[in-house]
């Protein structure tokens, strides 16, 4: 437990706090940037540096451009004349606020037996490829398959239909 | 405090965070924002045992993350093109104005 550690334990919640309770659409955009930047600063903080650069490239780079996308073609970023919340929003809270007791009742309950391993594990992209394309191989063709099925079907609800106006 | 419990509670925060803003948002594209914050808090559950459990040589929790990852991605592109196209259909991208089935 060390200061970086808290420092961008703060920034993560900070930018998903903003990102759910803001306003404008697209600074709410902005702000779930900065907690994917957190939580890929939070996987660098845990030696995985693959998944954190992954998270980078792809989070930082592919999702939120594609959110801001959307945002800009729907006009969401409008604020809705009757608020931001929806009619059910207390549910929700209630909701929300009792998953995050049995969360973090269950993590402080479970502090003893948790595993703790002081040695940072070395791992390099080398054996990082090796283990894709042996031991798994199979997960690793499902998502190829997965995301090919996700191009084409993005493509095809989001296209115009034929005679559609305009 | 473990360092494990930390990156636990840390997730679970932003957990319940994401929850919250897919339950109590008007705007589609940010309930969609929440989903993405829950499978990220999910993430950084894999990434944080894999770091402190046993074997980390095996890389399961990584490989786990990366592939989540990879469905996130998969998961963001389908849900904001349907978004698209609800909102050229209906001209609303707000949830409570969205109670048919039928176009």
């Amino acid at each position: 437990m060390n200061g970086v550690f808290w420092i961008l334990a703060a920034l993560t919640v900070f930018g998903a706090l903003a990102a759910v309770t803001l306003k404008n659409t697209v600074h709410c955009a902005l702000a779930v940037t900065i907690a994917f930047a957190g939580l890929a600063l939070l996987y660098l903080q845990l030696d995985a540096q693959f998944a954190g650069f992954a998270q980078i490239l792809i989070y930082i780079g592919a999702v939120a451009i594609l959110v801001v996308f959307a945002i800009l073609l729907t006009r969401g970023s409008e604020t809705p004349k009757d608020g931001i919340f929806s009619r059910s929003w207390f549910t929700g809270m209630i909701i929300a606020a009792g998953v995050f007791a049995v969360l973090g009742w269950a993590v402080i309950q479970s502090v003893h037996v948790l595993p703790y391993q002081a040695d940072a594990p070395s791992v390099t992209v080398n054996q990082i490829g090796n283990a894709l394309l042996s031991r798994y191989v199979l997960p690793l063709e499902i998502v190829a398959l997965l995301l090919t099925a996700a191009l084409v079907g993005a493509v095809i609800v989001a296209m115009h239909e034929r005679g559609e106006k305009k | 405090m473990t360092p494990l419990a930390g990156y636990l509670l840390v997730a679970a925060l932003v957990f319940a965070i994401g929850l919250a803003g897919a339950l109590t948002r008007r705007n589609a594209i940010l309930v969609l924002i929440g989903i993405e914050l829950m499978l990220n808090a999910a993430n950084l559950n894999l990434i944080a045992f894999w770091r402190y459990g046993a074997h980390p040589e095996l890389l399961s929790g990584m490989m786990f993350a990366v592939f989540s990852i990879a469905v996130a991605a998969a998961e963001a592109a389908v849900g904001l093109g349907l978004v698209i196209s609800i909102y050229r259909h209906t001209r609303t991208t707000d949830l409570d104005e969205m109670n048919r089935m039928k176009g």
